[in-house]
């Protein structure tokens, strides 16, 4: 058993862990504290390159240009601890932005009634994902959300041809730059956010239930969880905070088009494995996702202040990916277990 | 009592002549995708008399050239139970290299092939040994090179594109040329065909591959090396996408660092229409070949039927949807006569 690897010994939940076998080496072994060093190092590499990077000001209001599609990684992390994975989050953001648009432009309803249609396409479309997912369960989520996310992109055009919508009230343009003292709105609504999906997977029963059903679907429904429905929340809950992105991304850009967020779905993944949650269901905490989303966002601001293209971003992204997804794989040096 | 077995016999009867009939269904679902086919290209020809023309039908062919060639090797990939969603990028990469070079130094365009592969199988490997060698899922590791290929391109291009003017004519007649009267990518896509129905139903290799995808443990058990086939499959995908990269470049006659952004969806929406199991294990060469023609004719007839371009997205999405629930839906009404015929 000398084996073991990082992950299968410090990926378990905190409430799912033997407690009584606490340990100082296991608990500074967690994935946690790599991400905190990380983010300590992307701070420290920048300030150094940019004198102009540690200000406490152009800190926060960076955070506005990068949290909009921070919002999928909460649902997106129930996803993946589920098996799961929702590839058309990215379409979603667009269909109800879109729709939106449309609503308060063409159809002259008050913006206040756009938001909520907003909100209500999201959730529709992950409930059509949901149930899809639910009622073939020959699919594999995989191809479900293949086939909405094309599908979803492509009533996005339909609805708005290569047209961008804007020209909504200005206090729906504030809300996305907007501060309350020197906070922005969108790192309030965020850290609200964060709180509400912390408390839902670590302290309520849904939140073990999703665990149950990662680590098992067959032992889980047998032990009267109800798979189904909760496979279906969950989606629903993805394509609402979908919606909330596409909101805070129409309010930042002052208009929207059918093809903004592609690749959203990419990014938010790369968010959530690099956080942490296991790609192959049942283990993750939301701790971990909300770090990694500062570690990209910061060393995405960054880079933009020393004025390195936002392409190599994707090279670095993709590096840390491979290396978050790999690390717990390799093989730890004896001294480093427990016995 | 005679009555009774009388009944019963022609009971089983009737059971077994549905059974037939379902279990054609699903054996020869390629027929299904022909007949589905057939009847679109009637009603296109019914509303657009242009459709069935040699030029049109020529076209159509060589449009689908480039994602059949992708097809069949994503094909590979969905058999082992893996996805790629790096060929995307791996195109942009090898067309903007070549371009490149070729802007340079005209090099002799099969050399540029050569070159073009020779990046993708490198990129594949990649691929393979992040997936086989450390255990990275499939989805997730070929996710992050997908960003980082991209990123590359990005880096060697400067974000500037190389356009037709910097190319050479030899290079611009990869893509043009002809061999007996037929455009080069069909005929690159015929022999591609030809050797991987070959390989893959005729040799140990080919069947390894279908082993590993059914049932790893037991491909494990008997003797198949799983890595060494994971390797194998990704960088003969990385292969074809670096060959699609020079065709796509010399086709379109641009690189750019955007090129073929998202394609690796569309490649595998048409293996799922052509059959092929993302659980691993099924899939047909026919079927993937059927699936790209059906996805050419749709792209080349929605503009010749005045539906607008931007209805095309909605539609592949609806289609990819049906075809797939229809497809379990059949798969299911078979499974449980197979089951009612157990019991009898």
């Amino acid at each position: 058993m000398n084996n073991k690897s990082l992950a299968e010994e410090n990926y378990l939940p905190n409430n799912l862990a033997n407690k009584k076998e606490f340990s100082l080496k296991s608990f500074f072994l967690q994935w946690e504290w790599l991400l905190i060093l990380i983010l300590f190092l992307v701070f420290i590499i920048n300030s150094i390159l940019s004198p102009y990077f540690l200000d406490a000001n152009s800190l926060l209001g960076a955070t506005s240009t990068f949290l909009d599609k921070a919002f999928i990684v909460f649902p997106m992390a129930l996803i993946m601890i589920m098996r799961d994975i929702d590839i058309s989050v990215g379409s979603t953001v667009a269909l109800s932005g879109v729709v939106m648009a449309t609503v308060y432009n063409s159809f002259g309803f008050p913006m206040e009634i756009a938001i909520l249609v907003c909100l209500a396409v999201g959730a529709l479309c992950g409930l059509i994902n949901g149930l899809l997912i639910v009622k073939f369960k020959e699919l594999s989520a995989v191809i479900v959300t293949l086939g909405t996310m094309i599908l979803f992109r492509g009533i996005a055009y339909i609805i708005l041809e290569d047209q961008a919508s804007g020209n909504f009230p200005d206090w729906f343009n504030y809300f996305g730059w907007g501060t309350a003292g020197n906070i922005p709105f969108i790192l309030i609504a965020f850290i609200i956010v964060a709180i509400v999906f912390t408390l839902l997977l670590h302290k309520t029963t849904f939140g073990r239930n999703v665990y149950a059903i990662g680590s098992n679907p067959t032992a889980s429904r047998f032990s009267g969880v109800s798979v189904d429905k909760i496979r279906v929340i969950v989606f629903v809950l993805a394509g609402v905070m979908a919606a909330v992105t596409a909101i805070f991304l129409a309010s930042r850009m002052g208009s929207t088009r059918p093809n903004v967020a592609s690749g959203y779905e990419l990014e938010v993944i790369t968010m959530a494995a690099l956080g942490g949650i296991s790609t192959v269901g049942g283990k993750g905490r939301m701790l971990g996702t909300i770090l990694a989303v500062f570690i990209i966002g910061f060393l995405q601001y960054g880079l933009g202040l020393i004025n390195i293209p936002s392409q190599t971003l994707l090279i670095i992204i993709g590096a840390l990916l491979i290396l978050a997804v790999a690390t717990p794989k390799l093989k730890l040096p004896k001294f480093l277990l427990r016995k | 009592m005679n009555e009774h077995v009388i009944q019963q016999t022609d009971n089983i009867e009737k059971h077994t002549l549905s059974n037939k009939l379902l279990a054609n269904i699903s054996k020869f679902r390629e027929l299904g995708l022909i007949v589905f086919i057939v009847i679109l290209c009637a009603f296109i020809q019914w509303r657009n008399s242009s459709f069935l023309t040699i030029e049109n039908i020529n076209d159509m062919i060589t449009n689908a050239a480039i994602l059949s060639i992708l097809a069949v090797g994503m094909m590979l990939v969905l058999v082992t139970r893996g996805i790629d969603l790096s060929i995307g990028a791996i195109i942009a990469l090898s067309g903007m290299i070549c371009a490149q070079l070729v802007s340079q130094f005209s090099l002799n365009p099969l050399l540029i092939i050569l070159i073009g592969i020779v990046i993708g199988i490198v990129c594949g490997v990649l691929n393979g040994v992040l997936i086989a060698k450390i255990g990275i899922l499939p989805i997730i590791a070929t996710l992050a090179l997908m960003n980082v290929f991209r990123g590359l391109t990005y880096r060697i291009s400067n974000g500037e594109w190389v356009s037709s003017y910097q190319m050479t004519d030899s290079f611009l007649s990869i893509a043009t040329g002809k061999v007996f009267g037929i455009n080069n990518l069909i005929v690159i896509a015929i022999v591609i065909y030809i050797i991987f129905y070959y390989v893959i139903n005729h040799t140990v290799i080919g069947r390894q591959i279908y082993a590993v995808g059914s049932n790893p443990e037991s491909a494990k058990v008997s003797g198949i090396n799983e890595n060494k086939i994971l390797i194998l499959v990704y960088s003969t995908l990385g292969g074809l996408s670096g060959l699609a990269g020079v065709l796509w470049v010399s086709k379109f006659a641009s690189a750019q660092g955007d090129t073929a952004t998202g394609y690796e969806l569309t490649v595998i929406a048409v293996c799922i229409l052509g059959g092929v199991s993302i659980a691993g294990g099924a899939g047909k060469v026919s079927g993937v070949l059927l699936g790209a023609l059906l996805l050419g004719i749709l792209q080349n007839a929605l503009p010749l039927l005045n539906v607008s371009p931007f209805w095309q997205t909605g539609i592949q999405g609806a289609i990819i949807l049906i075809a797939v629930i229809l497809n379990t839906l059949v798969k299911r009404s078979v499974d449980r006569n197979n089951l009612v015929r157990r019991k009898i």
